[in-house]
């Protein structure tokens, strides 16, 4: 307690205790690797390459001319086998790059030493960022050129480093920080030169200690960087949150971090940013923890992006033996579950989460007994039972009226309904059939 | 669903689901969160239950046998009656998750304890069959069905509704000797002056359960430590009730009872920690929890000292339930970052 926090949250059991002590491991190179052309938000890569063709790894394989867009690349050397539409894990099916590997593996490393930051133009490092592919990694995948190309007259003031990791489980961002942080340090500054911001701060949960003394040396002896530990609770990480507790600045309804003078980044990113930089590496691979009770070895791999999940929970002892399994592209908290174990690892994928549930589990719900712990809950001050009702009702204007827009979508009115309501669900589909009126045309209905 | 999806959940279905043969396990899919904390209606309302159990054992130790036999049957007709009314509306059976057993526990704590078998028997029909299960059961009620009930026995039997005996343990006798609660000795006699510690302990005549200060706290704190109760409810009608009597108290107190007297006598205790503290029927909202507390606490006090009935506890909660969905409406909470300047 005393930690700096956001007003509400929850305090769901972390599980971090499965994978915080194992080091970062390189997982086998992949036979095969399927990457898909959407692996950010925003417009789709087109593919640059044909069925057939050899690429190398590193290779650009997919890129398109939007500004709101990250390109891809290939994660091992082979021959493109095919591109065809494939299961994504956000939950939907899009293009993507199937490349049949040769079995070869490139040694990525420091080319000229590490580079001289001074040297380098706030340009060249934004137009590295963008061919790099580098996206945000806590799991949004927004594109981090786009973060570093704030609009004219708005000026950032500050960048905050994101290694909160509040999802239950997941220790990417947490091995990251303890094994790298010379490289969290070095990216965060690079991040804060291209965007001409005087000051970093770096966020770190409570329960990371370790990291904190980590990054504590890392940045010793400068001024520009601060370290501030934030109490453990849920959802912490959530961008609007974090600025909240870093900063105390409040993100206003309806506008972006830029508009009160700050960007998020996540440490992963700023891992992947220094490597771009100084060793010309495309984000071709990430950390991701495999853990949660229903897999046999919980790990934290260094995996290729496209590698499938079957081949990566292979690396972990497979599944457990039990009658039903819940897989999840991230933590339990906001993680998709996956249909198929046939879905690629991608830039956005922090952890992949197993969770093994008694056979037969069923999802009933008990009426609302207004006990109000959920708005007790929300970190966005919303009524969620009433926005639950009115979404569940469709009634759009009502669920509008009361602010079911801003919801961030974090999980914690569904996590302590008593009656164990479906209320994110309901939510979500309240902002669909808002989505539904609008392209429609009569969304304006008194 | 707009294009876009539908043609995705066709492709999903088209898709075929490989469960791998190295994995028996199958997938299961379903909404984030996957992770649910373990509370759940019936665990609340069994911790409820529990947490009356002080108020019922200070009921018998000084009211005896009696006590036992109408909480009994109060609990008893509640869950007959919660029974009764989802057979005949065809819901699924859920007398077992007990809220039916704190209504009929809190119905007969608020009776006198020479209240007879039957007037017991209906309030509690009244109280689970018109103030819960014709609003649609648990969760859809607007007034506290326990109140709803105690408000029909007292329209129904006024002269048995407030005729109280002595705790046994100050008479020896065997037959119970009528005797006016500390409130009426208030209201009609203009007495201002109490054992205090009597009164604590709960040794003066009353309702059941409402005399005993001490016991109801027990079980209110231990709600709190469970988490079930907000503090502001309990603390903010009390409180209120407190200020507001000390008032009249400072200004004549020979003629106006102490703020400790309206705290101790009748039941403020009981209401404060067990019915204020309804979720069903108090407030969503903090700015809505203020004000219900706030203007129930006042009522109280009012009616205790200037209405025609020596308590107000009952009626100030009841009328202040009626105003809970508009209060719900009217004091949202204030949502992250608006009338924040950009």
């Amino acid at each position: 307690m005393g930690h700096k926090t956001f007003e509400r949250g929850v305090h769901p059991s972390y599980y971090k205790e499965l994978t915080a002590g194992r080091p970062i491991e390189p997982a086998a190179l992949p036979k095969t690797v399927t990457i898909p052309l959407q692996q950010h938000l925003g417009a789709p890569c087109e593919a640059l390459v044909k069925k057939g063709e050899v690429v190398q790894e590193g290779q650009m394989i997919g890129d398109v001319k939007a500004f709101i867009s990250a390109p891809v690349h290939a994660s091992i050397s082979g021959k493109i086998k095919d591109i065809e539409m494939a299961q994504h894990p956000g939950g939907f099916r899009c293009l993507s790059v199937i490349i049949e590997g040769d079995g070869s593996a490139k040694e990525w490393g420091p080319q000229n030493g590490v580079a001289d930051l001074a040297s380098l133009s706030p340009e060249a490092i934004r137009e590295a960022v963008k061919d790099a592919g580098i996206v945000g990694m806590g799991g949004a995948a927004f594109p981090t050129s786009v973060k570093l190309s704030p609009p004219k007259g708005k000026a950032i003031d500050a960048v905050i480093l994101n290694g909160c990791e509040c999802e239950p489980f997941l220790t990417a961002d947490h091995r990251m920080m303890l094994e790298e942080p010379d490289k969290v340090v070095w990216g965060l500054r690079a991040i804060m030169r291209s965007v001409g911001a005087p000051s970093g701060v770096i966020g770190i949960e409570e329960n990371k200690p370790d990291a904190v003394s980590a990054l504590g040396r890392a940045v010793a002896g400068s001024s520009d960087i601060k370290i501030i530990v934030l109490e453990a609770k849920y959802p912490q990480g959530a961008e609007k949150m974090l600025i909240k507790a870093a900063l105390g600045r409040k993100v206003p309804v309806g506008k972006l971090p830029f508009d009160v003078g700050v960007i998020v980044s996540n440490v992963g990113t700023a891992i992947a940013v220094y490597e771009a930089l100084n060793w010309g590496k495309p984000l071709i691979d990430r950390v991701v923890t495999i853990s949660g009770n229903g897999v046999k070895e919980p790990r934290n791999l260094r995996v290729r992006v496209g590698t499938s999940f079957e081949d990566v929970l292979a690396l972990c002892g497979g599944l457990i033996d039990c009658q039903e399994v819940e897989v999840l592209n991230g933590g339990p908290m906001m993680g998709v579950s996956q249909p198929t174990l046939n879905v690629p690892v991608v830039k956005g994928t922090s952890g992949i989460t197993v969770i093994a549930a008694d056979a037969g589990k069923t999802f009933q719900y008990e009426p609302c007994i207004r006990c109000a712990s959920c708005v007790e809950a929300c970190p966005m001050g919303l009524m969620p039972y009433r926005l639950g009702d009115y979404g569940k009702a469709y009634r759009t204007a009502d669920f509008k009226g009361w602010d079911g827009l801003t919801c961030i979508e974090c999980g914690c009115c569904s996590y302590v309904c008593p009656s164990k309501r479906p209320l994110l669900q309901w939510i979500r589909l309240g902002k669909l059939k808002l989505r539904q009126e609008a392209q429609n045309g009569h969304g304006e209905t008194k | 669903m707009d294009q876009k999806t539908v043609e995705n959940n066709n492709q999903l279905k088209e898709a075929p689901i490989e469960a791998p043969a190295k994995a028996a396990a199958r997938l299961v899919v379903s909404p984030s969160p996957h992770f649910l904390n373990d509370e759940s209606i019936p665990k609340i309302m069994h911790t409820v239950v529990l947490a009356l159990f002080p108020a019922v054992a200070a009921s018998v130790y000084f009211f005896g046998w009696r006590a036992l036999l109408l909480i009994t049957v109060c609990v008893t007709a509640c869950l007959a009656t919660e029974y009764a009314f989802q057979r005949i509306r065809n819901k699924p059976i859920k007398i077992y998750d007990g809220s039916a057993i704190i209504t009929g526990m809190l119905l007969a704590l608020t009776l006198p304890p020479g209240f007879p078998v039957y007037g017991a028997v209906l309030g509690s029909l009244f109280a689970i069959g018109v103030g819960k299960q014709l609003f649609g059961g648990l969760g859809f009620n607007i007034f506290n069905p326990a109140l709803l009930g105690r408000a029909f026995l007292m329209a129904t039997y006024p002269v048995l509704t407030t005729t109280w005996v002595e705790p046994r343990t100050v008479q020896k006798a065997v037959d119970a000797v009528t005797a006016a609660t500390p409130l009426a000795l208030a209201k009609f006699e203009g007495k201002v002056d109490f054992n205090w510690m009597d009164m604590f302990l709960g040794n003066t005549s009353g309702s059941l359960g409402e005399t005993s200060a001490i016991a109801i706290i027990i079980g209110g704190l231990y709600l709190r430590y469970k988490g079930y109760i907000n503090w502001k409810l309990p603390l903010g009608y009390l409180g209120t009730i407190a200020a507001f009597s000390s008032i009249f108290w400072l200004s004549d107190p020979v003629k106006y009872p102490s703020p400790l007297f309206h705290l101790l006598a009748g039941g403020a205790m009981l209401g404060a920690w067990f019915m204020v503290t309804d979720m069903v029927t108090s407030p969503t909202t903090s700015m809505g929890q203020w004000i219900f507390v706030i203007c129930a606490g006042m009522l109280a006090v009012v009616i205790r000292l200037f209405g025609g009935l020596p308590e107000g506890v009952m009626y100030s909660i009841l009328f202040m339930n009626a105003f809970v969905p508009l209060l719900n409406k009217h004091t949202r909470p204030r949502v992250f970052g608006a009338g924040e300047r950009g």
